[in-house]
């Protein structure tokens, strides 16, 4: 465990961006399948939810011993970075810049405002990731701030699932992976309140 | 005078089907792999082009092969393609019945031998947003229903495909995404309109298991999910069929489902598609035409109808 916890940060940024090197890599070959756009954002948009939910097991795990809460901001950060590069695809690869459409897209499709909502609520949290912020903002509002990842975190998950026809196993299983971190951290925070306000 | 055209020798005077029979248990008897599997199913079929046909650019059939929605094999594209080789696809049985002078079971090679297989090169709009060309094989539905001799009251044709989840592995687990049977439905003079067809085949051999076989509906100015596959019941009936999609989602699916760039799926444009095969990482959409392009030949099939409210 202990060497696990020497890994540099910037193995943990490099390691993190090959998935999105790969599959473009792949995309550029001709090798994603019958629908390469499709498939390219939406790898990028799986990473950035999987990364999403890395975040989001950093607490738990300490919790349970196993600190790794050095790693969280580089696991933020990427899941914004995916976050970008899936908003990037779909605006530039698959509606060729068609500001039109994507408006409309927007303001109409459920999915996808959900999808900008949490691409939106990421910004911030991404801009306020070092250290000189948190310093600026002190850290309990930065703190607060930063809880905005529950609600980028659902809202992806949600996205997902909106997006898909009848109830597909895969998106279900990210939405309660979603849930399950979510109770992870309001169970024990409620056990706390309880317990403070019997004493 | 007419000439019909038909092929001069059948597929099955080629290879008596004992003989093909003994083929296929030769290849598992071996553990044939899945592209020998593949490969033992696919026979030539002849058949001669129809005027129906676009000069479009075919997609190619490796992803017409590959690139598949067929629920009862799984929820992912590739999931057919990987599975459906389970599926014997003989013998296999017709019942068509309902409103009809002559119900019966029927075989399904007494159901094809009297027709005259024409090639139709059709454009396929998904409901998801794809599209592709392909090169059906098959013949009008028409013709099947002419030989049935539906009664004045029929109205529509309710269709209904196979259920055995021993070989259908979305047929059965925990999570199913359809009630099965999956079912379809056409008004009668949609299923009589000379475009509809029955394929038995694409690209010149007889369908691959993953796109519906032996037997498969093809509409081509309606989604895709409309071309019900693996058929083995037709009914002929005086109300309005239950569709599955309609009955999974009645919002977003409804029972006519005809291709149209105007009315969105509640979730998504349906004002353009991606052409599958064309063009790669850096493909544009293409704009999706009123009735799948087919607009000449069936809008008067639907003239006066609200077609935000039949979608």
């Amino acid at each position: 465990m202990r060497a696990a916890l020497r890994i540099p940060k910037l193995v943990v940024y490099v390691a993190g961006l090959v998935p999105a090197a790969w599959t473009f890599y792949l995309g550029l070959q001709d090798r994603l399948g019958p629908e390469p756009i499709k498939a390219l954002e939406q790898e990028l948009g799986l990473w950035s939810l999987r990364f999403l939910l890395l975040c989001l097991l950093i607490s738990p795990l300490r919790r349970a011993g196993v600190d790794l809460l050095r790693y969280r901001r580089a696991l933020g950060l990427l899941a914004f970075y995916y976050a970008a590069l899936h908003l990037s695809a779909y605006v530039a690869l698959d509606h060729g810049f068609d500001w039109t459409a994507i408006g409309r897209d927007i303001l109409k499709r459920p999915y996808v405002t959900i999808g900008m909502a949490a691409f939106v609520i990421l910004v911030p949290l991404a801009a306020t990731s070092n250290n000189a912020a948190i310093r600026r903002l002190g850290a309990a509002a930065w703190a607060r701030l930063h809880r905005l990842v529950y609600v980028a975190a659902i809202l992806a998950a949600a996205h997902f699932l909106l997006i898909v026809k009848s109830w597909p196993a895969e998106p279900l299983l990210y939405a309660a992976a979603t849930i399950a971190l979510l109770a992870a951290r309001a169970l024990p925070a409620a056990r706390r309140a309880r317990t403070a306000s019997a004493s | 005078m007419l000439i019909r055209h038909s092929p001069d020798i059948a597929p099955s005077e080629i290879t008596p089907r004992s003989l093909y029979l003994r083929r296929r248990e030769f290849l598992a008897g071996f553990g044939a792999g899945l592209a020998f599997a593949g490969a033992a199913q696919a026979a030539a079929l002849a058949a001669a082009r129809s005027a129906f046909s676009t000069n479009e650019p075919k997609t190619p059939r490796a992803d017409v092969l590959a690139y598949n929605n067929f629920y009862e094999f799984g929820g992912r594209k590739s999931d057919p393609a990987d599975n459906a080789h389970t599926l014997t696809t003989e013998p296999w049985t017709v019942r068509i019945d309902g409103l009809v002078a002559k119900p019966a079971d029927y075989r399904l090679e007494d159901l094809i031998k009297p027709l005259a297989l024409e090639e139709r090169v059709y454009r396929m709009r998904c409901v998801e947003g794809w599209s592709m060309v392909i090169p059906w094989i098959g013949a009008p539905l028409s013709e099947i229903l002419k030989r049935v001799e539906p009664l004045g009251s029929a109205k529509y044709v309710a269709f209904e495909t196979l259920v055995r989840p021993e070989e259908m592995p979305g047929q059965k687990g925990l999570l199913q995404l359809l009630p099965w049977p999956y079912v379809e439905g056409l008004r009668l003079d949609e299923a009589l309109h000379p475009l509809t067809i029955l394929a038995t085949g694409l690209y010149g051999e007889t369908l691959p298991n993953q796109n519906g076989a032996p037997l498969r509906l093809v509409v081509p100015w309606k989604y895709g999910f409309k071309g019900i596959k693996s058929i083995v019941r037709i009914s002929l009936t005086e109300t309005q069929p239950k569709t599955s999609w309609n009955i999974q989602n009645p919002r977003e699916y409804g029972f006519y489902s005809n291709v149209n760039p105007n009315v969105d799926h509640p979730r998504w444009s349906q004002a353009t598609e991606r052409r599958i095969g064309e063009g790669g990482l850096f493909a544009k959409r293409r704009p999706t035409l009123m009735y799948n392009g087919y607009a000449d030949q069936v809008a008067s099939l639907y003239s006066g109808m609200d077609l935000e409210r039949y979608f």
